[in-house]
């Protein structure tokens, strides 16, 4: 009993919230969900309000009101439907493209290399995120411009490559958004027991099966992991498409010609992408690996 | 009523205009309605403080310094990217004056987000004006002025000459699909730039009778869409932003495209050079306009003023790179003439063929009342659906 009081003498804040749950329990997520609710869902729901708004034709102003037009357009203006379409099929790539070359540098790092070169491709992979967003695309325009590096390269061999175009910006969007998928994926690799592999090739199976029989079911979640990243933050982009695109226009190029012009257009484009990750994510829950991630 | 009221106006117009006889020919006759918003009287105190919305490089310390000490002023300013920036952040109420473009200036002006302007306060806006910036639509409205000149430039036609070899004459090398420069053409990336279609239509295809690029019936607009859905096949890049502009002429993605004369200046190449086509081609005239919110018009009107001194007007324009507006800095200095030379300052010849940018709006500005022109709406919608 005196043991008791003394220790809520000495440790009044404890023995506080010992006694209460929900002030224990605001405590511990009071900052994150005014974060994500007063922040993050008030601000999408601003966005999603100013949607059904419109702008008065004579003065271009915008106007408090209610129409679906904004909506009705998306769906109805054939440029708008084609720069979905090319946006959705553009950030799919580059998830695809991401994948492709994350799985193997991943088995080699995890698995294969020594500890320093392991290490030296660590840093090789996170050093790009150091720099500057709009300095990494300005980068990929200079190198890829008609007389850029890239044709000066390959000039001795007759070839000349790329204008800007959509293949740019599959490539860009790679370069920027690689780190995300790697660095997940050779967390996951190296996490695989290496006993394994062993138990995989005493089986009699070769390389190829272990790794599509072993290796990429255990690292699905750190895939989709990976893919929400770089699939939404492509859905998102438009530096790019303006800088390394040529004429390519993607949907984030509609929302940011739209801001000032006609802001209810914007607000109701940036629901594209939304709705496409929320989609990306049912499907991916569908399969099971966001539970395992 | 109402009909009764225009009838009356447009007869009192109608005798404006006799007894002014041949004055300007652009503003006069066009009635459009706009809010009535009561101009400034006289000069009162400083307030202490103004807050301009302007282009990069025409608010400098070279010239805001002796300002702020000479009025007490202090100068705060905001740089703007491109003219519909401008009239989103003139609309937070937040500014005082905008060196705004003609493309967003009546945009203001038929908003109620200007004001009418007393120029008997600003006394150095005067005869030395160059004559093609006085009294256009985009900045007078029904005989009132809302703005300031500063400075002009035209949308001119830029090329490699290592690869065209020679001038182009005409806007066709990047409009019409059997373009030798295909995929190697840039355009800009503005709803405003449907009136570069609209001036290469006026003169190849007279029958759709455009007689001013901003006032564009359906049936015309149409016809400016149709022909920038052609350019969308044969461009290579579209720009709004004048370094990435700069280098894809350089980097040589580009060969032809529209540009500026100071864009020119920049890319610093003697193969890189400007024409203007015998189609002729449509221009930025640039005019500070007070906000009808402001609560430092008096610092707002010291600055009108200060910056229509033939010096510091001057000093704008060439930091800029444009024609300035006060053409009496051409003869100040030998290198004031090299600039004013250069950028055509008084070579009204020159910009007789480059319309002024103006907001299109319903009222047809070339005059016409038995059509509704299509508005700057309009044109942002059908801009959108252009590049698919």
């Amino acid at each position: 009993m005196s043991a008791h009081t003394t220790q809520g003498g000495t440790k009044p804040i404890s023995s506080y919230l010992y006694k209460r749950a929900k002030v224990r329990l605001i405590g511990l997520i009071g900052l994150p969900m005014f974060w994500i609710v007063g922040v993050y869902i008030f601000s999408l729901f601003l966005l999603l309000i100013t949607a059904f708004w419109f702008v008065d034709p004579f003065t271009s102003k915008v106007i408090v009101g209610f129409t679906l037009e904004n909506f009705i357009s998306i769906f109805t203006v054939p440029a708008y439907i084609s720069t979905s379409i090319r946006t959705l099929l553009i950030a799919l790539a580059v998830t695809g493209v991401c994948v492709i070359f994350a799985v193997p540098l991943g088995i080699y790092m995890a698995k294969i290399a020594r500890p320093w070169v392991r290490n030296t491709l660590a840093v090789a992979i996170t050093l790009p995120l150091w720099a500057g967003y709009l300095v990494k695309i300005i980068a990929m325009r200079l190198v890829f411009t008609e007389e850029g590096f890239f044709n000066w390269a390959l000039a001795p061999l007759g070839i000349s490559g790329p204008t800007f175009s959509i293949p740019i910006v599959i490539l860009t969007l790679t370069y920027l958004w690689f780190p995300y998928m790697a660095l997940p994926v050779f967390t996951a690799i190296r996490q695989i027991p290496p006993n394994l592999f062993d138990a995989s090739s005493d089986m009699g199976a070769k390389g190829f099966t272990t790794i599509y029989r072993i290796v990429l079911p255990l690292i699905v979640p750190a895939i989709i992991a990976g893919s929400v990243f770089t699939f939404s933050l492509s859905l998102g982009d438009y530096l790019v498409a303006k800088f390394t695109g040529g004429s390519t226009q993607m949907i984030g190029s509609i929302i940011a010609s739209n801001i000032n012009l006609n802001p209810p257009v914007a607000a109701a484009f940036s629901m594209v992408p939304i709705a496409f990750v929320v989609i990306y994510l049912m499907v991916a829950r569908r399969t099971g690996s966001l539970e395992r991630m | 009523m109402k009909a009764k009221k225009l009838s009356a106006f447009s007869l009192l117009a109608v005798s404006a205009l006799i007894l002014s006889g041949c004055s300007s020919s652009d503003s006069a006759g066009v009635k459009i309605e706009v809010p009535d918003i009561p101009m400034h009287e006289s000069m009162g105190e400083f307030e202490g403080e103004i807050n301009i919305v302007n282009w990069a490089g025409f608010v400098d310390p070279k010239w805001t310094d002796k300002f702020e000490a000479d009025t007490g002023c202090k100068v705060k300013s905001r740089t703007a990217g491109t003219s519909d920036e401008m009239v989103t952040l003139m609309r937070t109420g937040q500014y005082d004056i905008v060196s705004a473009s003609g493309d967003a200036a009546l945009r203001l002006i038929v908003g109620g987000d200007v004001q009418p302007l007393n120029v008997d306060l600003i006394p150095n806006f005067g005869d030395e004006i160059a004559p093609g910036m006085r009294n256009n639509i985009y900045d007078t409205v029904n005989g009132k002025p809302y703005g300031v000149p500063i400075g002009r430039g035209a949308n001119l036609l830029q090329y490699n000459d290592d690869v065209t070899k020679g001038a182009p004459t005409s806007w066709d090398v990047v409009w019409e699909t059997n373009s030798p420069y295909k995929g190697k053409i840039t355009a800009y990336d503005a709803p405003i730039y449907i009136a570069d279609a609209a001036v290469y239509l006026m003169y190849h295809k007279p029958e759709l009778g455009i007689t001013n690029p901003y006032a564009l019936d359906q049936t015309q607009l149409d016809a400016a869409i149709a022909l920038l859905k052609q350019q969308n096949t044969i461009v290579g890049e579209y720009w709004s932003d004048a370094v990435a502009q700069i280098t894809s002429f350089v980097g040589g993605n580009t060969v032809v495209g529209t540009s500026w004369e100071i864009l020119r200046k920049f890319a610093g190449k003697p193969n890189i050079k400007t024409t203007l086509p015998k189609e002729g081609s449509t221009g930025w005239y640039d005019s500070w306009l007070v906000s009808s919110k402001t609560k430092n018009v008096n610092c707002a009107y010291a600055w009108m003023d200060y910056t229509s001194t033939a010096s510091v007007n001057g000093a704008i324009a060439m930091n800029f790179g444009m024609a300035p507006a006060n053409i009496a800095f051409c003869s100040s200095s030998a290198e004031a003439q090299a600039h004013c030379d250069e950028f055509a300052a008084e070579d009204e010849e020159f910009f007789k063929q480059v319309w002024p940018w103006t907001t299109p709006i319903e009222t047809c500005v070339d005059g016409r009342k038995d059509v509704k022109c299509t508005s700057f709406q309009e044109w942002t919608n059908a801009w959108a659906t252009i590049k698919g």
